[in-house]
């Protein structure tokens, strides 16, 4: 524990620098699953080749996944991103998908023959109904990527991977600790939080 | 020459799959203000005939039309906004309050928020949920009627002159189905909206309709009031579907003021009077439980207008299936 006082400083920079790559990966994860988990739900057949793909990139061990990302984007930032979006892929768009396909038959039916456009169906009916359940994706999406988030530092990424892995390196266990435990705390807050704002839709 | 009025189905068809056809060449002219039950047996159709209306399912071939303008010629949104549609699982919208769900079709529209507010007022009373009490509540805080009853009040909100109503009292228990059956019934003596309503009860076809087409396996078999329906069915599916040449049913769509009174001054037993508004259902009843074949009748001002026989009335309503009296 003495490491994670003695410098605080350290472990706040890396955290911020943790939150980013998750913050990032997760929007740009988001703009790719919410209008292919909608396209899903318009057209069903779609279902089984986007799920095909996005499983087989869930079944790649990080590490290898951010290996094969290398030649295409370098080391760094970027890379991490890239994987880290990969693998919120497969969470986000089955939840998602799963929000859109709990809504009520009936409820869609009516929209429908009030005479909303499918524009208005989705904003005013399917938005507001799939909420909770896309925020439940969406926590889950976020606490296992600030897990993987800590390996991106293996490629020049940064966060709070780098004190775990200098920790190894250096044969220092307290600094690999504190890196763990800043980690595990980002982790939990995040699920907490989100954990209250499901609670707050699902009223 | 003014265009017709009303909905018109011009030979239509819609067949899912090459061969089948759910609906099977329906020609149909339905009158302004009338209330028109599509009744049969699930499967026969009458829902899909129902939804070319508002173009939730588009004909195969033949057309529709409402007011002489082809219903293909109007864009679904807009065309929707203009019919009141009601469905058997209602379709409320959970996450919105009652005044909310019912202003839906007015804020699409664009209303004033003013306006909204006080037409969400009008349709609630309309339909006996106070705005006041039921406004701010949610869907799921309601009873199955009470639900069904914002969904009626939802689908009038924005005015519109023709009404779908796909089993709207389907899922309610009898109590419930009886007593929005009445206030329906009530509801369209004061707004005579051109209705279109998708039942399999018998009773209730018979209760609430105008005018009913029987269909069976996507056609028409016969359209017309629920008098010659019962009286004239057209075939034997009609028959079995309406209860066979039922007296008592058939009773129950005549009227007194149908039948020939006797004057003849020989006095009615005491006691047994009737209206001269009443079916002739409640005259036999009134007749069975007083032991007598004669009923006093009173006028709508309450005077003596004659009487009624047993004789009489048997005699009006074998003369209305078409039979000679004996």
């Amino acid at each position: 524990m003495s490491y994670l006082f003695r410098h605080l400083d350290v472990v706040a920079r890396l955290s911020g620098e943790h939150v980013r790559l998750v913050g990032v990966s997760l929007m740009i994860a988001l703009a790719i699953a919410v209008p292919v988990a909608v396209a899903i739900t318009r057209r069903p057949w779609l279902a089984r080749p986007v799920f095909g793909v996005f499983s087989l990139v869930y079944t790649i061990p990080s590490l290898a996944l951010f290996a094969l990302l290398i030649p295409v984007f370098g080391l760094g930032f970027w890379t991490a991103v890239a994987g880290l979006a990969a693998y919120a892929q497969m969470v986000l768009v089955r939840n998602t998908v799963a929000a859109l396909r709990g809504i009520e038959p009936a409820v869609l039916e009516a929209a429908h023959g009030m005479g909303m456009s499918d524009r208005q169906i989705f904003w005013r009916v399917q938005r507001p109904l799939a909420m909770p359940v896309f925020i439940a994706g969406v926590r889950v999406a976020t606490v296992s990527l600030i897990g993987i988030a800590a390996i991106a530092a293996w490629i020049n990424a940064g966060g709070l991977g780098t004190l775990v892995l200098d920790g190894i390196e250096h044969d220092y266990p307290q600094k690999a600790l504190a890196g763990a435990l800043a980690a595990v705390l980002l982790a939990v807050v995040a699920d907490q939080g989100l954990r209250m704002l499901e609670r707050r839709l699902a009223r | 020459m003014s265009a017709p009025r009303g909905i018109r189905f011009d030979r239509v068809v819609k067949a899912y799959q090459p061969g089948q056809q759910a609906v099977d060449d329906v020609s149909l002219a339905v009158e302004p203000g009338r209330f028109v039950v599509l009744l049969g047996p699930s499967g026969c159709g009458k829902t899909t005939l129902l939804k070319t209306v508002n173009r939730l399912v588009e004909p195969t071939s033949g057309s529709i039309s409402i007011d002489g303008v082809d219903v293909s010629a109007t864009e679904p949104v807009a065309l929707r906004r203009g019919i009141g549609y009601v469905i058997q699982q209602v379709g409320l919208f959970p996450h919105m309050t009652v005044a909310q769900n019912v202003a839906v079709v007015p804020s699409l529209n664009g209303w004033p928020l003013q306006r909204q507010e006080a037409r969400v007022h009008e349709m609630l009373e309309l339909v006996h949920l106070p705005a006041h009490e039921f406004g701010a509540r949610f869907p799921r805080e309601l009873s199955g009627g009470q639900q069904q009853r914002v969904g009626l009040a939802r689908a009038l909100a924005a005015d519109p002159n023709i009404l779908l109503m796909d089993e709207p009292f389907g899922a309610l228990d009898a109590i419930e189905r009886t007593r929005l059956q009445g206030e329906l019934i009530a509801l369209q003596r004061q707004l005579r909206k051109t209705v279109l309503f998708v039942t399999h009860d018998v009773d209730e076809a018979l209760r609430m309709a105008d005018a009913i087409v029987v269909m069976r396996t996507g056609r028409v078999v016969q359209y017309g009031t629920p008098l010659e329906i019962i009286a004239r069915p057209a075939d034997a599916f009609v028959s079995e579907l309406t209860g066979g040449h039922d007296l008592v049913r058939l009773l129950g769509l005549m009227r007194v003021a149908d039948v020939p009174l006797a004057h003849d001054g020989e006095g009615p037993d005491p006691g047994a009077a009737i209206g001269l508004q009443a079916d002739l259902r409640a005259a036999l009843s009134a007749m069975l439980a007083a032991g007598t074949a004669r009923l006093a009748v009173r006028g709508d001002d309450g005077a003596a207008a004659g009487t009624l026989t047993f004789e009489t009335m048997i005699q009006a309503a074998r003369a209305a299936t078409g039979k000679a009296p004996p």
